[in-house]
């Protein structure tokens, strides 16, 4: 169950749309803040808000790419492997993360803290090799940085 | 001359609305609303040469033109900030610098083409350039340049931002209109074409972001000047280029169109990196054809690209150097092209993969001597898939193996990468 303030700001985001379900992509991303991952009572309760069947809003949750079907750490890291990350070793950068968090692709740290899922070019191709965390970007990398930002966000959360 | 679209710009932080109304903003806006009629802003756009930034180059105005004067209820201008291109970040560096060109820009074509109402749709990722365009707009209006009675008339323009959850095919025009309207983003059927039926069935124009923050110094400066600020007498205005790989310098700039590639990485990009020798480079984003030492000369310009083989595309400017395997490269690309798919047609969702899988054989020292002529075959097979994303998926392999042909073979004959 979601809180009655947050389905009504929900509710209102709705209601403010031209058609109710073009608001469906931030009531998704509403309702994953809330819960961590979009989990199946999420799909319900955003088909309820948005007129949908669970089927309809599941067909658009595993659309996208920053919406979590399953669940995940705290903090999400979603790191580049396109083009131009490629020509910046990006490879060094996912193997690096994946020793320091001990998980494959995909893989949630032990602790919870942390998901590595691979992403799609981020737009940060003149700072690769680039990766964010919980949302938060980083261009530039190399292994010590991304020791000391795992160390910070571990801290932030 | 000045160019238009970074002369805003400030080193450390976005621009502030004073500023961009201090230096002439608005003027664009300003000369429309007090003495042209929305027929005359469209044929400026029109004979400004105009061509769209975001890939396909296809002429503005023209694609203004296809909108239908007389059918009723409403119609929609969208503005693509679905910036996914892999290469490709200049709509990002320009609106986190300016947000108040685009918003302009957007309310000019929403007069010229008699649109009420406008949407921005942006990617995941770029929520900074979304806060810029958020504020920006709250700025506009209450200076009462967007919303109600702009400027004092009988026009409103609203424009609302649509955040999305990212996947590079909501980038492609009607799967975009799809993913705005809150359905899965697979890609329409054309025709209908958007301009005669697109958001909600209205008529709809989509255009890219570079696109439209062009068009206020074009209405403001006139449609001559705009042309004559290319280099090559074809071109009209300027291209921001965004460069990655092996440059010294990774930068976004605005350049004329019209200017060499060559020039580009030796002027602004400072050259290769320290001790780094071109060997290649994909010039608009990864959907184009690489180009090799022999195209340094080659204008960037739409046709004059196009005219050897590849496309100037979205200006995101890739290079690569002699130690770069082109095979590992070009499996890269196709690896994300797979993966972006999005399943709905059959060359596309089963052509990809398999195309990865021949090229994953041949890098990894298990090709064969067909695998060349399966390639081959797949660039034309999947022209037939149902968008193009597929097609776009194949310029790079079309690329590699017409000027690279050699580096494949090696790699079949060796049973190895050679380059490693």
């Amino acid at each position: 169950m979601i809180p009655e303030a947050l389905k009504t700001s929900l509710e209102t985001r709705v209601a403010e749309a031209i058609t109710p379900r073009e608001a469906a992509v931030d009531v998704m991303k509403e309702l994953q803040a809330h819960y961590g991952w979009l989990t199946d009572e999420a799909v319900v309760e955003a088909a309820g808000l948005l007129g949908l069947s669970p089927l309809q809003v599941e067909e658009l949750a595993t659309f996208y790419e920053m919406i979590y079907r399953r669940p995940v750490g705290r903090k999400v890291i979603h790191v580049c492997d396109s083009i131009s990350c490629w020509c910046a070793d990006c490879q060094g950068i996912i193997t690096h993360l994946k020793e320091r968090l001990g998980v494959g692709l995909g893989g949630t740290s032990a602790d919870g803290m942390f998901t590595l899922i691979p992403c799609c070019c981020m737009g940060m191709c003149g700072d690769g090799p680039a990766m964010s965390v919980d949302g938060t970007p980083y261009g530039r990398l190399t292994p010590e940085l991304v020791d000391e930002i795992l160390e910070l966000e571990r801290q932030k959360a | 001359m000045e160019l238009p679209l970074f002369r805003h710009n400030r080193p450390n932080r976005p621009v502030t609305f004073e500023e961009y109304r201090e230096e002439g903003g608005f003027q664009g806006l300003q000369k429309a609303l007090s003495g042209m009629s929305p027929a005359e802003v469209q044929q400026t756009v029109m004979d400004s040469g105009l061509r769209g930034r975001g890939g396909a180059g296809f002429p503005t105005g023209k694609k203004w033109s296809f909108v239908p004067r007389d059918l009723p209820g409403p119609r929609w201008l969208i503005c693509n900030c679905d910036e996914m291109e892999p290469g490709t970040y200049k709509d990002r560096v320009l609106l986190e610098h300016n947000p108040y060109s685009l918003i302009e820009g957007m309310t000019l074509a929403c007069y010229a083409l008699g649109v009420r109402h406008a949407f921005i749709f942006i990617r995941k990722g770029y929520e900074k350039a979304a806060e810029n365009l958020a504020r920006g707009i709250t700025e506009a209006k209450k200076a009462g340049l967007l919303g109600e009675r702009i400027l004092g008339t009988d026009h409103n323009i609203d424009l609302d931002l649509h955040l999305s959850a990212g996947r590079y095919i909501c980038g492609e025009e009607t799967a975009l209109i799809n993913a705005l309207e809150g359905k899965r983003p697979n890609p329409r059927q054309k025709p209908p074409f958007p301009a005669v039926k697109g958001l909600w069935n209205g008529p709809t124009v989509v255009n890219n972001v570079e696109t439209l923050a062009n068009i206020p110094a074009i209405v403001a400066n006139g449609a001559a000047w705009f042309k004559g600020l290319a280099l090559n007498p074809e071109g009209a205005g300027s291209k921001l280029f965004c460069v990655s790989g092996s440059v010294a310098k990774r930068v976004c700039v605005e350049l004329p169109i019209g200017t060499t590639l060559g020039e580009l990485i030796d002027g602004p990009c400072g050259g290769m990196r320290e001790g780094k020798k071109f060997k290649s480079c994909i010039p608009g984003g990864a959907s184009t054809q690489f180009l090799t030492p022999d195209h340094l000369k080659v204008p960037m310009d739409f046709d004059t690209v196009a005219k050897v083989g590849s496309r100037l595309g979205s200006g995101g400017v890739i290079v690569f150097d002699e130690g770069h395997c082109l095979v590992e490269a070009t499996l890269n690309l196709i690896t994300f092209f797979a993966r972006e798919s999005c399943g709905w047609c059959t060359p596309c969702r089963e052509g990809l993969p398999f195309v990865k899988e021949i090229l994953t054989r041949i890098e990894t020292g298990r090709g064969e001597d067909g695998d060349i002529d399966i390639l081959r075959e797949h660039i034309k097979y999947l022209n037939y898939s149902f968008c193009a994303l597929a097609p776009g998926a194949m310029a790079p392999l079309d690329g590699l193996l017409n000027h690279f042909e050699d580096e494949v073979r090696e790699h079949i004959t060796k049973k190895r990468c050679p380059l490693r």
